[in-house]
């Protein structure tokens, strides 16, 4: 059942068009991953999605309303939560608080607290009273994904949280995933990390300088058509 | 080649048009009455305090809200001249200019420790340091303050001449001299102002209020661009404030000191008229100036009204004025955009290559 | 022993200044505001608890009880219709902006009110003393400055210890993370500045019980208030109440050396930490 599309999705940077009519489809449930190179539009598309950019209201819609020009806030208290790029914790506040911050504006009960977070990332408990930027790059992803969680969110947005994280350190935030889907959250992964996209992801969509080249199921791509989808040849 | 211009048709038209209207201005006095010539005056050295404010904050990012400082450091230096050292007026009114330019040190010292508002209230305190120092001045009438001696007045340089020249009586001629002295102030401000802004310095000064790390990147000199701008201005301000209080001839530490006359008006100007722009502070005087005369019985509602308007300008309109007009017609009259214009190459530029 | 008479003084005093300070560093830290009205909004303060002496007939301290939900309510529309609107990376917009507000303030209240001197009468309290070995001390001077500490902690507890106060703060570090994870800036900031009102109705009670007041003194508890604050360091409420502290001691001993020098003394002491710890003594954030 879809429960967020986006329908001709365009947007600007000032006169520069970073998306030309983009759509995508979110079924309950299930996981999607969006590759592509850098400036590929994927973070734009993330942006326009959470409200950090607004845009034609009609241009997405989610649970059948039109939310493509409603504010940040406003998208994040119906249900989708956002870990955003380079993570953007608060420097003045603790793991403990920046995790908490996530129920400010949406209080759900369900299956994330802030116990359930602290099982699914242990150092985060031992560190809950740390300032949040004193933790290493893995650990501060682990927050960013806690503090979108605490939340109970229906739609999890996750953009590209391997970036600037060692192999090892990827795998361990990747191996939350299991849990986070049985949780009942429906999940968007923006990614350059291709392996790993196709690992979690029902579906993938492949970008190109704003346009989407590709879209399936992991088995039912190859190599090929990945790798021109996402430097240059568009096929399909 | 291309080569960079600044002029525009409208500034050529300007031009011609501001020569005639200066030729009016220093014919003035022979067929205007004293409240006419007073009444200019009051707008011409208001007009140079907002150019000079303007430079300031408006070009140079510096808002300040102790410029009273140097206009009051500036009369009282003035006046320390005459009644102290017995000097004639009109000359002293460069030493007010001077004592201006050695207070700006030390405030400048201090006060560009702070940022932004701290250093907009950093620069009232000074100015309030120096307010209430200077009224510990016992033999420039302490607190209450004391006025210019008659023998000062009456053979000012220059008032005897007027006094033939235009057959009036000595208090009317020594307007008409400071109504001359405010004119030829307000047109070299407003000239150095243009001249500066056109100027590499000026380039810079732009450059570093658009993008403050990009052009110290590129090697503009913040510092020294600080130092020279607050400097400059408070000279301005403080040669102002000696030919403001030599025409008064009185003075106190609260008038001379007064945040409002010197820093809540001309602010008031400069927003109403356009901040960031030569042409917008000669319309805010021009507004101010009919609004004071409208309202000038009402009181408080004066000033009242004045805030309120001040507010809705800056939330709706925030270029003023001015800005409005020149956004719609694109017009301006005192050019300091730079334009890569190209002409067709000669036998002179090929030999430059 | 009029030395240590005076430092007494000067530290209660201190009291004083920091609350007329709280609401100030508040607001700066959250929203990086300096708000050039804020002496004005105090002397408003106190003219709204007079109004409120007046008309309902209680005292003063009631009185600021019932004012403290106006003052509120004021702050946080003045914040949402107005200043909301000016806030941003350009430094011009909110001080003209408060800075016309102060003029239409002090204006306004002197339409209302006429330029008389005003005050909050809580009769013999005035003049109360305690006696402590060889000083005495006005009881009032002492209540101002235990209100001062108990409001910065009560501040520090709403900032650290509540959930406001963590969007507060989060607000402050990256107003657009925190409406992504689901804040309202604009409200927050409202909210800010109705807290930093209530302040305002404490400060403006004590200042109304201790001195005479008029529309003109706005400026001057600015003035006052700023310097504690860049003395105490930006970000540091306990900073803030010791550089009420400086400032008052730095006053009372002017003042007894000569009274003339009272407030000149207040300032040089602020020019010279300013000229020896720019940051502050205590500074806490980093702008």
């Amino acid at each position: 059942m879809s429960l967020l599309t986006t329908h001709n999705l365009t947007a600007y940077y000032g006169d520069f068009q970073a998306l030309f009519g983009v759509d995508i489809e979110l079924n309950s449930g299930e996981t999607i991953a969006i590759i592509g190179a850098n400036g590929a539009g994927k973070t734009t598309l993330m942006r326009s999605i959470s409200g950090v950019l607004r845009n034609a209201s009609n241009s997405v819609l989610y649970e059948g309303t039109a939310i493509g020009a409603k504010e940040s806030d406003a998208v994040m208290r119906d249900g989708i939560a956002m870990i955003p790029e380079g993570r953007k914790l608060f420097t003045s506040l603790s793991v403990k608080e920046n995790l908490l911050i996530g129920t400010f504006g949406r209080k759900v009960n369900g299956y994330w607290t802030l116990k359930a977070i602290y099982d699914l990332f242990p150092i985060l408990q031992e560190k809950a009273d740390a300032p949040a930027t004193s933790l290493s790059g893995g650990q501060q992803q682990m927050v960013a994904i806690g503090r979108a969680l605490i939340s109970n969110p229906k739609v999890l947005l996750c953009d590209e949280i391997s970036l600037g994280l060692a192999p090892v350190v990827i795998r361990d935030i990747y191996a939350a995933f299991p849990k986070i889907k049985a949780s009942g959250a429906s999940v968007i992964v923006v990614e350059q990390d291709i392996a790993q996209a196709l690992k979690v992801a029902d579906r993938v969509y492949c970008m190109m300088e704003g346009r989407v080249t590709l879209s399936g199921k992991p088995n039912d791509l190859t190599r090929e058509d990945i790798q021109d989808a996402y430097f240059g040849r568009i096929t399909k | 080649m291309y080569h960079v211009e600044t002029k525009t048709r409208a500034s050529k038209i300007a031009f011609y048009g501001g020569i005639i209207v200066l030729i009016i201005a220093v014919a003035l006095p022979f067929f205007a009455g004293r409240a006419t010539i007073q009444d200019i005056f009051f707008i011409l050295t208001m007009l140079v305090l907002a150019q000079w404010w303007n430079l300031l904050a408006g070009y140079g990012g510096l808002v300040s809200v102790g410029q009273q400082a140097f206009v009051g450091m500036g009369a009282y230096a003035m006046f320390g001249m005459v009644i102290l050292q017995g000097w004639d007026p009109v000359p002293s009114i460069l030493i007010a200019g001077l004592a201006a330019l050695i207070l700006a040190i030390p405030t400048a010292f201090f006060a560009f420790r702070l940022q932004g508002a701290y250093f907009a209230i950093g620069t009232w305190v000074i100015a309030e340091v120096t307010r209430l120092s200077v009224a510990q001045w016992k033999q420039l009438g302490g607190g209450t303050g004391t006025s210019l001696p008659r023998s000062a007045t009456k053979n000012m340089r220059g008032v005897e001449w007027v006094k033939d020249l235009l057959d009036v009586k000595t208090s009317a001629a020594r307007d008409i001299l400071a109504y001359w002295l405010a004119l030829i102030m307000a047109v070299l401000t407003i000239g150095f102002i243009y001249w500066l802004l056109r100027s590499r310095r000026g380039l810079g000064l732009s450059a570093l209020r658009d993008n403050f790390t990009t052009a110290k990147s590129l090697g503009v000199d913040a510092v020294a661009i600080k130092w020279f701008v607050f400097l400059i201005s408070a000279l301005g301000t403080g040669l102002a404030g000696g030919l403001i209080y030599m025409q008064k001839a009185r003075i106190s530490p609260d008038a001379a000191f007064s945040v409002l006359d010197w820093t809540a008006y001309v602010i008031f100007i400069v927003v109403i008229g356009g901040i960031g722009t030569i042409e917008g502070p000669i319309i805010g005087v021009i507004v101010f100036f009919l609004l004071q005369n409208m309202l000038a019985d009402y009181g408080s509602w004066y000033l009242l009204i004045l805030g309120v308007i001040g507010i809705t300008i800056i939330l709706f309109a925030p270029k003023g004025l001015w800005g409005l007009f020149s956004q719609r017609t694109g017009i301006q009259i005192f050019p300091v955009q730079r334009r890569l214009v190209n002409k067709n190459q000669n036998s002179e530029d090929k030999n430059n290559g | 022993m009029i030395w240590i008479d005076s430092l007494i003084q000067g530290i209660l005093l201190g009291g004083l200044y920091a609350l007329f300070a709280a609401g100030l560093s508040l607001v700066f830290g959250i929203m990086r505001l300096v708000n050039l009205a804020h002496g004005d909004l105090i002397v408003f303060s106190a003219y709204i608890t007079l109004a409120f002496v007046s008309l309902l007939g209680i005292h003063p301290f009631v009185a600021a009880f019932v004012a403290a939900p106006v003052m509120f309510g004021i702050g946080w529309l003045l914040q949402r219709l107005v200043l909301n609107r000016v806030l941003g990376p350009d430094i011009l917009p909110p001080l003209l902006v408060t800075f016309g507000l102060s003029i239409v303030l002090q204006n306004a209240l002197l339409e209302t009110w006429s330029a008389d001197s005003r005050r909050l009468s809580v009769g013999a309290l005035e003049t109360a003393s305690l006696s402590l070995g060889p000083i005495t001390v006005g009881i009032l001077p002492v209540m101002t400055f235990f209100t001062a500490v108990l409001a910065i902690i009560i501040l520090n507890h709403i900032s650290f210890k509540t959930e406001l106060g963590r969007a507060f703060r989060a607000t402050s570090d990256d107003p657009v993370t925190a409406q992504l994870m689901g804040i309202r800036p604009n409200s927050i900031f409202a909210t800010a500045m109705g807290l930093a009102m209530v302040i305002a109705v404490i400060a403006a009670l004590y200042l109304g019980i201790r001195a005479n007041f008029d529309p003109s003194i706005g400026p001057a508890r600015l003035i006052y208030a700023f310097e504690a604050v860049i003395i105490g360091g930006l970000g540091s409420l306990w900073g803030t109440l010791l550089g009420g502290i400086i400032i008052g001691v730095a006053q009372t001993i002017g003042a007894t050396i000569n009274p003339e020098w009272q407030i000149l003394a207040g300032h040089i002491a602020f020019l010279v930490v300013l000229s020896i710890k720019p940051r502050g003594l205590m500074p806490r954030a980093f702008d």
